[in-house]
C-alpha cells in the first residue's frame, strides 16, 4: 500500500508540473535577454522596460484597471443586496432566484456574450467602457454573491438585534455591525470580481468598441499578429502576477476573517 | 405613585399556527428582579422580545414607566437585552462592545472611558479592555454582555437565559453574581429562564408560564409553598408529592389511595371537585411513633437515598402510594432502613389543596 501511496503522490506532483510548465516557461522567457524564444541567453529586464515605454500597453492597463474597479463596485453592491435578501428572508420565488443566481456560472461565456452583443445592438448602446463594464458585472455580481452568501449564512441575527437594543437605528446597525462583520466576505468577493474582470477576454472582445483595449485584448491581438515575442511574455507575466496577487490577498482575508 | 417599570396588558402573539403569547398581562415594579419561568417553548422569550420591541405583538399594550411603547422601535425604548447567545460584536474588542451603547447615545469620549472602566470593575474584568471576544472564557463573555447592556443605563434590563451556555458550577456562581449586580446598580431586571432553582434564588417575584399563558405570579416562597395548579407544584422545587382525591367537606381530603381521610385547611370553593393534595418532601416528618400532628399515617420504607445534607426516603403508604420524604441528616443512628415500619405525618398547613379540574 505504501508504494501505491507514493505512486499516487508522485502522479499528482507530475500533473501539477505538466500544468504549470508552460506558465513557468513563459515567465522564465520574459526575463530572457535574447530575442529568440528558443534559447535562454541570460537574465534581463529589457522586455519589461520596453513594455513600460509602450503607450498602448499603458492605455490598456488603465482601461483594464478602471473597468475592473467599476465592475467590482457594481458587483459587490448588487451581490450584497442579493445575498442578504436570499439568506435572511423567506419569500415566494426565493428559491427560484437562488437557482438562477448560479446559472451565469455555467452558461457558456460565448453564448452570454453573443446575447449581450445582440442586446447592445437592440437598445443602441454605444460599445466601449460602459458596455464592457455591463458585461463583466453580470458574472462579477454572480460570483460575488456566491462568496458573500456563504459569509452571510453564518451571520447571527441576534448581533444586529443587540445593536438595536443598544440604541442603534437600522443604518447605524448596518454600517457599524453588519458590514464590518461581513467585511472579509466583501473583500473576498471584491477581489474575485476584480480578478475575473481584469482577466476576461471573451466578453470583452464581444462588448468592446473601437479604441477600447484591455490587457487581455492586446495580448491576444499581438499574439495573433506576430506570434510569440519576449515582450508578450513579459506582458502576460505581468497580467498573471496581478491575478495571483489578488487571489492570494483574497485567500488570506478569508482565512484571517474567521471570527471564533 | 411611581408608575410600574413594565406593564403588559392582554398581549398576544402568534407565529403562524403557534400561539406564543396568549393574552398575557403582568406588571413589573421598579427595581424589581422579576423572572419569567417556564419550560422551553412556553413563550417566555417571545414575551421578552415583545418588551424589547424585537417582536410586535398582534394585540395588547406594552407600557414602560407608564408610557405606551407598543409601536416604539427598539432603539428608542431604552431597554437593555442580554441575549441567550450573548450576541457580542466579534469585530470589536471588549471596550468597543461595552462602549457601543454609549457611542450611540453620543456620550463624550472621556465619560465613555470612565463609565466602561467602572462597569468592568463592577463585574471583575478590570484591565481586559483590549481583549478580543474570542480570547475570553465563557464566564467572561457573559460578563461583557452584561456590561454592554447595563452601561447605557437602560430603564429595564431583559435577560434571555444568559447563563444557558455556561457549565453548572460557573452558572451557580453567576446566579449569585447577577443578584449582587442587580442590587448594586438598582435596576429593573426581567429574567427569562427554564431553571426553577435560578428563578427561586434570584427573583423578588416569579411569573410561571406554560403554553403561552401566565399560570401564577408571586414571590418565590409563595409560588413554592402555594402553587396554584399541579403543573406549577411539580415544575417548581426539587420534588413534590401529589396525591389525587377530593375534599368531601371543607377541611377533609379523601385521597384515592390513602387509608383514611386527612385534615387540610378548609377552603369552600374546593369541595367535591377533583383536587390534589400537594406536599413538599421536606415538610413531612418521619419517626417510629409520631404524636401531636394533624395527620399521621403508617408507612413502610421502600427506598433510601443518602444525599449528603439529607436522606431521600420513599415511603409506601395506603394503597401502594409512594410518598417522598426528605429528612435532614443529623448524625449516625438517626436513619431508617428499607422495610422499616414507620409513621409519616404533617400538619394541615404543610400541605396545599389544588383544584385539578381545568
Amino acid at each position: 500500500m505504501k508504494i501505491f501511496d507514493k505512486a499516487l503522490k508522485s502522479y499528482a506532483f507530475i500533473i501539477l508540473i505538466v500544468m504549470y510548465l508552460p506558465i513557468i516557461a513563459m515567465i522564465a522567457f520574459s526575463f530572457n535577454s535574447a530575442k529568440s524564444v528558443g534559447r535562454f541567453a541570460g537574465f534581463s529586464l529589457r522586455w519589461y522596460s520596453q513594455l513600460l515605454q509602450n503607450e498602448d500597453v499603458w492605455t490598456a492597463f488603465y482601461n483594464s484597471f478602471t473597468s475592473a474597479a467599476v465592475v467590482t463596485i457594481i458587483s459587490v453592491v448588487l451581490a450584497l443586496l442579493m445575498a442578504n435578501a436570499l439568506v435572511r428572508y423567506k419569500y415566494r420565488g426565493g428559491s427560484l432566484i437562488d437557482t438562477f443566481i448560479y446559472i451565469p456560472i455555467v452558461i457558456p461565456e460565448i453564448t452570454e456574450s453573443l446575447a449581450l452583443l445582440i442586446m447592445l445592438y437592440f437598445i443602441g448602446m454605444p460599445r466601449g467602457f460602459w458596455s464592457v463594464v455591463l458585461g463583466h458585472a453580470t458574472f462579477g455580481a454572480t460570483f460575488a454573491a456566491v462568496v458573500l452568501r456563504a459569509r452571510i449564512a453564518g451571520f447571527r441575527k441576534s448581533v444586529e438585534e443587540a445593536a438595536r437594543t443598544l440604541g442603534a437605528d437600522e443604518i447605524q446597525t448596518f454600517f457599524r455591525v453588519t458590514l464590518p462583520i461581513l467585511m472579509p466576505g466583501v473583500i473576498a468577493a471584491a477581489l474575485l470580481a476584480f480578478t475575473l474582470s481584469f482577466d476576461d477576454f471573451i466578453k470583452t472582445r464581444f462588448t468592446t468598441g473601437p479604441g477600447f483595449q484591455t490587457i487581455p485584448l492586446i495580448v491576444y491581438s499581438s499574439a495573433a499578429r506576430g506570434g510569440v515575442s519576449p515582450e508578450l511574455n513579459a506582458l502576460s507575466t505581468f497580467s498573471f502576477g496581478i491575478s495571483i496577487l489578488f487571489s492570494a490577498v483574497r485567500l488570506f482575508t478569508l482565512r484571517r476573517g474567521r471570527y471564533e | 405613585m411611581m408608575p410600574d417599570a413594565v406593564e403588559l396588558i392582554n398581549v398576544s402573539k402568534r407565529f403562524g399556527e403557534v400561539i406564543a403569547n396568549d393574552d398575557i398581562s403582568f406588571t413589573v415594579r421598579k427595581n424589581e428582579f422579576f423572572s419569567l419561568l417556564g419550560p422551553s417553548g412556553c413563550g417566555k422569550t417571545t414575551t421578552l422580545r415583545c418588551i424589547a420591541g424585537l417582536e410586535e405583538p398582534d394585540s395588547g399594550i406594552i407600557k414602560l414607566h407608564g408610557e405606551v411603547v407598543t409601536n416604539v422601535p427598539t432603539h428608542k425604548r431604552n431597554v437593555g437585552l442580554v441575549f441567550q447567545d450573548l450576541a457580542l460584536f466579534p469585530n470589536m474588542d471588549v471596550f468597543g462592545n461595552i462602549a457601543f451603547g454609549l457611542k450611540m447615545k453620543k456620550v463624550p469620549e472621556k465619560e465613555i472611558e470612565k463609565r466602561v472602566k467602572t462597569m468592568l470593575e463592577l463585574v471583575g474584568l478590570k484591565g481586559l479592555e483590549k481583549r478580543r471576544i474570542h480570547q475570553l472564557s465563557g464566564g467572561q463573555r457573559q460578563r461583557v454582555a452584561l456590561c454592554r447592556s447595563l452601561v447605557p443605563e437602560p430603564d429595564v434590563l431583559l435577560l434571555d437565559e444568559p447563563l444557558g451556555a455556561l457549565d453548572l458550577k460557573i452558572r451557580r456562581r453567576m446566579t449569585e453574581e447577577l443578584r449582587r449586580i442587580q442590587r448594586e446598580v438598582k435596576k429593573t431586571f426581567i429574567y427569562v429562564t427554564h431553571d426553577q432553582t435560578e428563578a427561586i434564588v434570584m427573583s423578588d417575584r416569579i411569573a410561571v408560564m406554560q403554553a403561552g399563558k401566565i399560570k401564577q405570579i408571586g414571590e418565590s416562597t409563595e409560588i413554592y409553598s402555594h402553587p396554584k395548579d399541579p403543573f406549577i407544584a411539580s415544575f417548581i422545587g426539587e420534588a413534590v408529592n401529589i396525591i389525587k382525591g377530593v375534599c368531601e367537606k371543607p377541611g377533609t381530603f379523601v385521597g384515592k389511595k390513602l387509608d383514611k381521610p386527612v385534615k387540610v385547611e378548609a377552603k369552600e370553593g374546593l369541595v367535591n371537585i377533583p383536587a390534589v393534595l400537594s406536599i413538599r418532601p421536606e415538610r413531612i416528618r418521619v419517626a417510629r411513633k409520631l404524636r401531636n400532628l394533624d395527620n399521621i399515617l403508617d408507612a413502610k420504607v421502600s427506598s433510601v437515598l443518602f444525599k449528603g445534607m439529607y436522606h431521600e426516603y420513599e415511603m409506601e403508604t395506603g394503597d401502594n402510594l409512594v410518598i417522598k420524604v426528605f429528612v435532614p441528616y443529623v448524625g449516625p443512628g438517626t436513619t431508617f432502613q428499607v422495610d422499616d415500619s414507620v409513621q409519616i405525618g404533617w400538619n394541615r398547613r404543610d400541605a396545599v389543596i389544588i383544584s385539578s379540574s381545568e
